[in-house]
């Protein structure tokens, strides 16, 4: 298959931006996008948004934002898939120019959650989950992943703050990241005395929401110019896979079999075993998702996913370095628009641009997003582009 | 407001009634038309004896809108005592801490207090710390 070229990436702050509208935040990320790739212009726009319809009432946004861009006539639209919805609209992108149907496809990952007051974002994100028999219970997505965590504790016999390490990575990470929402490491203490948010999660297992629009253009590479203004990063694995939407409905809801198969299949279709990676963009919406998507992957074997976060080996100068720039806990967590956080940051490591957080020598690297508990899973195996 | 949705879900959340499957005899709940167990249709409803135990557990302080009045309740996961797993709120507690393993029972309490003049109460199961166990 055709290789896929990053030839553009483009990033806003990850906060709360009360004085940037949905279009205006959409369109910053874009315009950088653009102008990273040297100008080139796409053809095609995949919006990855999640929740755009219930908090501001708008529905085509692809439309919305290639009109508001001046991209008028291209082909535009959302791709929703919960908090994998701009890694959905990535793989669609990627479908799209390996193809050789679209030359140059613009994936935008947008969300603006400021508008609305934490209630009703956190009522909207609750549409992730079966609205009929888990969000009419009373349950929220941190609920669920609460759930999880207290099963695992009980199932596995973990110790308390075995979890700690996933957001203090995170947010030692965090501090070198320019967009990053929180720019402080944590201490192990302050994890320890933090309020409790749904036992046994506290508020550092728990991502933080806020506005944020993250863009990649993608093309192929017989497309570009010889010379181009930074280091290339090809699209080298690209996997969807889906599970039962409501995680009761799972056999063993501890088993994320969806983010399992799409690491096996993005890294058969790249050539690579998982521990090839030179590093794992992982998808911390919550610290339990982090301990069961390394089991998942196949980095610890049930149960023990935990372990990886107790000495130091997730940081960037570590065995297997997770939220390199940050994670969904200190970058932040803008819904839908997520995943094209993990790729752009993942491409700055893969051209060496990741500043303080640099995973040295990083050629390969692993970014999975998930929707809800891993009811979609969304793989991508990056690489750089040698001369 | 959903009325014909809440309607159409009466039987599930008043009475648990899912399904079986005539073809390997799985339990299903909520009803899903296809058996998961061995692929095969299953449309015969079932109704479950509401018996179970806690899966797994935990506490809601941050409710979603229309939930607020009733924070901070208790969410579960409950293992049916024929097979499925629901999620629902455990409720009646008491000054009993919930566990996982403890013995439940579906009741029926209201879910969701209307979130305007014209909202709806819904109703539906929760689960309570079995009664009776003998028997």
């Amino acid at each position: 298959m055709t290789n896929v070229i990053i030839a553009g990436i483009g990033q806003t702050p990850v906060n709360e931006q009360w004085d940037v509208s949905l279009r205006e935040l959409a369109f910053q990320a874009m315009e950088a996008a653009m102008q990273d790739a040297g100008g080139l212009r796409p053809n095609a726009l995949y919006v990855g948004n999640m929740l755009a319809a219930a908090l501001s009432r708008q529905a085509q946004l692809g439309v919305l934002l290639a009109d508001f861009a001046g991209l008028h006539g291209i082909e535009a639209a959302t791709i929703e898939a919960a908090g994998a919805s701009a890694a959905m609209a990535l793989r669609v992108g990627y479908l799209a120019v390996s193809s050789g149907q679209v030359d140059a496809a613009l994936v935008l990952g947008v969300e603006k959650l400021s508008d609305q007051v934490p209630a009703e974002v956190e009522h909207a994100m609750a549409m992730a989950s079966d609205a009929d028999y888990e969000a009419e219970q009373g349950l929220t997505l941190t609920a669920q992943a609460a759930l999880l965590a207290q099963r695992y504790f009980h199932e596995f016999d973990v110790p308390q703050y075995a979890l700690a390490g996933f957001p203090l990575t995170a947010h030692a990470n965090g501090a070198h990241n320019p967009n990053a929402m929180f720019r402080k490491a944590v201490k192990p203490e302050t994890y320890a005395k933090a309020g409790i948010v749904s036992a046994p999660l506290n508020m550092f297992d728990v991502a933080p929401h806020a506005d944020g629009a993250a863009a990649l253009l993608l093309t192929r590479a017989e497309l570009l110019p010889s010379k181009f203004a930074h280091p290339l990063v090809e699209i080298t694995g690209s996997s969807a896979v889906s599970d039962t939407l409501a995680l009761h409905d799972r056999p063993d809801p501890l088993a994320f079999n969806a983010a399992r198969l799409s690491v096996e299949r993005a890294c058969k279709q790249a050539g690579i075993q998982p521990g090839d990676a030179d590093f794992f963009e992982l998808f911390d919406a919550f610290s339990i998702y982090s301990a069961l998507s390394l089991e998942a992957a196949g980095f610890s074997e049930r149960g023990e996913g935990w372990k990886w976060a107790q000495n130091g080996a997730l940081a960037p100068d570590g065995e297997l370095p997770i939220a390199t720039l940050g994670g969904l806990k200190a970058r932040g967590f803008p819904g839908g628009a997520t995943g094209a956080y993990q790729v752009a940051e993942a491409a700055l490591q893969l051209r060496g641009q990741a500043g303080g957080a640099q995973v040295n020598g990083a050629k390969i690297g692993l970014v999975q997003s998930l929707g809800g508990p891993a009811a979609t899973a969304v793989t991508h195996v990056l690489r750089t582009v040698e001369d | 407001m959903d009325i014909p949705r809440h309607w159409r879900l009466k039987k599930q959340r008043y009475a648990l009634v899912g399904e079986v499957c005539e073809h390997c005899d799985a339990k299903l709940f909520p009803p899903r038309d296809i058996c998961p167990e061995c692929g095969e249709e299953a449309k015969t409803l079932f109704q479950f004896s509401g018996k179970g135990e806690v899966y797994s557990y935990t506490t809601v302080y941050d409710a979603p809108e229309g939930y607020a009045e009733q924070a901070p309740y208790t969410l579960a996961m409950v293992k049916l005592a024929e097979g499925p797993l629901v999620t629902a709120q455990l409720t009646d507690l008491g000054e009993q801490q919930p566990a996982i393993g403890m013995p439940v029972e579906m009741v029926t309490r209201l879910l969701r207090s209307a979130t305007d003049e014209r909202g709806m109460l819904i109703y539906g199961y929760k689960f309570r710390p079995a009664v009776a166990q003998a028997g």
